[in-house]
């Protein structure tokens, strides 16, 4: 199995232990993923802002970058479902469709393609899982609220797995963070008013290390987080296995 | 680009009273809640969804059908029909009714129709009294206000305010705040305007094409009231109201208050088929820039919806930026994919007004895509040339680097350093960078994953 490392833009250059986690994190399930270094970004930047077309040579180029594997593994749920639903706007080629379909988010990658469902390890804290709307409501990877009061989902298995780990009842399970990309940018006020009523959701709760399998989310919230001093680590679900599984 | 004010700029209005954007927040989430749980009681609720988005698609696939159909039942029942093209024609057409019928004095049930075209000012202006009859439009119209939610078109006051409004249009004791007394005033109040009302306008829920009757659900009684007393009645429908069967509506009515506010059915839901002895009833059925949604593929499925509200109520954005933010007569996501079609460069902001988190989909009684459809519109908005220019060139700038890796390398290293070399002043500086307003930047690390990445297989190929 030829497993490719995608690793989102923002955590190449900002979280590059997040990168590293998930690397040694799939080592020690049995799986060598390579990191093919021409890669750049999934161009949802752009598609997000309204400029698709702007965004289709970095379609190109990420189609050409992780062609040859046969699965594309990213810590990042929403870049995944960027690859995986608006790459249909570029020329459907077997290149195209095959890499659509095998890119997959690491925590999915674990639990549906190599069928683990439990990953060994402590981790003795309180953790609030934030759940990612991309990965949670675009890929289904957990329960939705909209649809049943079941709060089930990949990681949530896969943390309650953990020896020692309390998870977090939040008041609202599954509400958005306010990232949503250029979102944050351009209304960057909801955006940090949604960002804090989440990270107040876990205060409140008890959290004392706040995880998720997008580093999207956890980068606004952690912005939030050191903006106000607040007493709650924020570490991406692969960072936490990581090191558990020692 | 736009003249007028963004959805952003009109929210961090509404956000500036922290306490209220809570609160706010907090009663749209209880109503939400409410439909939770009505919704996991009822088993089949996804397949009821999945039936009623079957029968839309099909309305729509042969609207004109149903149309003709609807109309030929309705003459047959002795009511007539009228067609409008615009708001213009829809309030012509009521005005000349009211006239015909030599009245001056109007009741109208709540209708979202009749805000969209702006009736109530044309009535006004031609000397009609016209009373909103429904209590929450009957406290925004004293205030001069448009509602700011579909369903609950006063939830952005609070009881003070009413109990201020009601104090200075209805003379109620001042500082009053007890809901219970409030309304009681406004039924006191209402009773002398339905009373003397000649005639009732009410908006249509559904148009069953079959009878050729129209429904209309309410939970206050007040639009059986206006129309049971008046002796004529005026009912606005937009023309995406049809459904083909009487058989049809009960899927409806099961969906349309669960998903609004966790009730099992609607109060209210009473048909309107022929005019009582000795009264007259009009049908008015409004394009008003529907034919046009119908015929923008990708965006005709937003003529599916019920106006529920669900998608509001829901939606983590209205919730803290308030109805009023969309400047539109239908707001939240709902309003944001509609609101284009009327007017793209007015609207242009609406459809970023979103994180697309899927969460208005994943509600909508009827199955509507909304937050694809919000992620379309922008692409139509970008491809039309209404971004702002700094956006555009920025984006374009962006998909060179990112679509040349050494580009995208140097630029990776240089954006680093420059966080590490730039005063935190400078880069958390808020015209600078908007992000900065409240959150911290991400510390950049020494070095980036694909020097770490490079320098490790560098080692082992030692
Ligand atoms: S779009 Fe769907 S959820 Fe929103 S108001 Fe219409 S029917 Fe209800």
């Amino acid at each position: 199995m030829k497993v490719a490392l995608f690793v989102p833009c923002y955590v190449d250059q900002f979280y590059p232990q997040v990168a590293i986690a998930s690397l040694q994190l799939l080592e020690k399930l049995g799986v060598r993923a390579v990191f093919p270094a021409q890669q750049t970004c999934c161009g949802q930047p752009m598609a997000n802002s309204g400029c698709e077309q702007d965004a289709k040579p970095v379609y190109h180029h990420f189609v050409e970058t992780f062609q040859d594997y046969d699965y594309v593994v990213g810590p990042a749920g929403s870049c995944v479902y960027h690859v995986r639903k608006h790459f249909d706007i570029i020329d459907q080629t077997p290149a195209v469709q095959h890499v659509r379909t095998a890119t997959v988010e690491l925590f999915d990658f674990i639990t549906s393609i190599l069928g683990v469902t439990e990953l060994p390890g402590r981790f003795p804290h309180q953790v609030g899982l934030h759940l990612s709307c991309h990965g949670q409501r675009g890929l289904h990877q957990a329960n939705e609220s909209e649809m049943t009061p079941v709060r089930d989902g990949q990681l949530r298995r896969l943390l309650a797995g953990l020896e020692g780990l309390t998870l977090t009842e939040l008041d609202r399970n599954d509400e958005c963070c306010g990232f949503g990309g250029t979102f944050c940018v351009s209304e960057a006020g909801i955006s940090a008013r949604m960002g804090q009523d989440r990270v107040a959701d876990h205060l409140r709760h008890g959290t004392q290390v706040l995880t998720g399998g997008d580093m999207s989310c956890l980068m606004h919230l952690e912005g939030l987080v050191r903006r106000r001093q607040l007493p709650l680590q924020v570490r991406h679900a692969a960072e936490i296995f990581n090191q558990a599984f020692a | 680009m736009s003249q007028s004010p963004t959805h952003a700029q009109r929210s961090d209005v509404f956000l500036l009273d922290a306490e209220r954007t809570t609160w706010h927040d907090e009663t749209l989430w209880f109503v939400r809640q409410k439909r939770d749980k009505a919704v996991y009681a009822t088993p089949e609720f996804q397949e009821l969804r999945q039936l009623a988005s079957d029968i839309k698609d099909h309305t729509l696939s042969q609207l004109a059908e149903y149309l003709e159909q609807f109309e030929a039942a309705a003459l047959a029942n002795g009511v007539r029909v009228h067609w409008a093209a615009d708001a213009d024609e829809h309030n012509a057409i009521v005005l000349g009714i009211v006239r015909a019928a030599g009245a001056s004095r109007v009741v109208k049930s709540k209708s979202m129709l009749t805000e969209e075209c702006h009736l109530n000012p044309h009535l006004l202006a031609n000397g009609v009294e016209v009373i909103d009859s429904d209590l929450g439009e009957r406290i925004i119209q004293l205030r001069g206000e448009a509602p700011s939610h579909v369903v609950l078109p006063a939830i952005h006051l609070k009881k003070e305010d009413v109990g201020e409004t009601f104090w200075q249009h209805l003379g109620t004791e001042k500082g009053l705040t007890d809901p219970q007394q409030l309304t009681e005033a406004a039924r006191q109040h209402l009773r002398e305007k339905f009373l003397a009302a000649e005639v009732a306008i009410s908006g249509v829920n559904f148009a069953v094409a079959e009878t050729g009757s129209v429904v209309v659900c309410t939970n206050e009684g007040n639009a059986d009231l206006a129309i049971g007393l008046a002796r004529v009645h005026i009912a606005c429908m937009g023309m995406e109201k049809l459904l083909p069967r009487l058989s049809d509506l009960a899927v409806f009515t099961r969906l349309l208050t669960r998903s609004a506010t966790g009730q099992p059915i609607t109060t209210y839901t009473s048909h309107f088929t022929r005019p009582a002895p000795g009264k007259e009833m009009h049908v008015v059925i409004v394009n008003n820039g529907r034919s046009q949604q119908l015929g923008r593929p990708d965006f005709r499925a937003s003529l599916k919806c019920i106006r529920c509200g669900a998608c509001m109520n829901t939606c983590p954005v209205y919730r803290r930026s308030g109805g009023h933010s969309y400047d539109f007569t239908i707001p939240g996501p709902i309003g944001a994919i509609l609101s284009p079609n009327i007017d793209m460069r007015q609207h242009v902001s609406l459809p970023f007004a979103s994180t697309l988190c899927g969460s208005c989909t994943d509600v909508c009684p009827v199955k509507i895509d909304i937050h694809t459809q919000l992620y379309k519109w922008r692409q139509v908005l970008g491809a039309e040339g209404m971004l702002p220019a700094s956006k555009k060139y920025s984006m374009k700038l962006l998909s060179r680097v990112l679509a040349r890796p050494g580009l995208f390398k140097a630029g990776g290293v240089a954006a680093r350093l420059g966080l590490r070399l730039v005063p935190h002043a400078l880069s958390h500086a808020p015209g600078y960078n908007p992000w900065a307003i409240a959150r911290e930047l991400p510390a950049p690390p020494k070095q980036s994953f694909r020097e770490w990445y490079a320098h490790q297989s560098s080692v082992s190929a030692k």
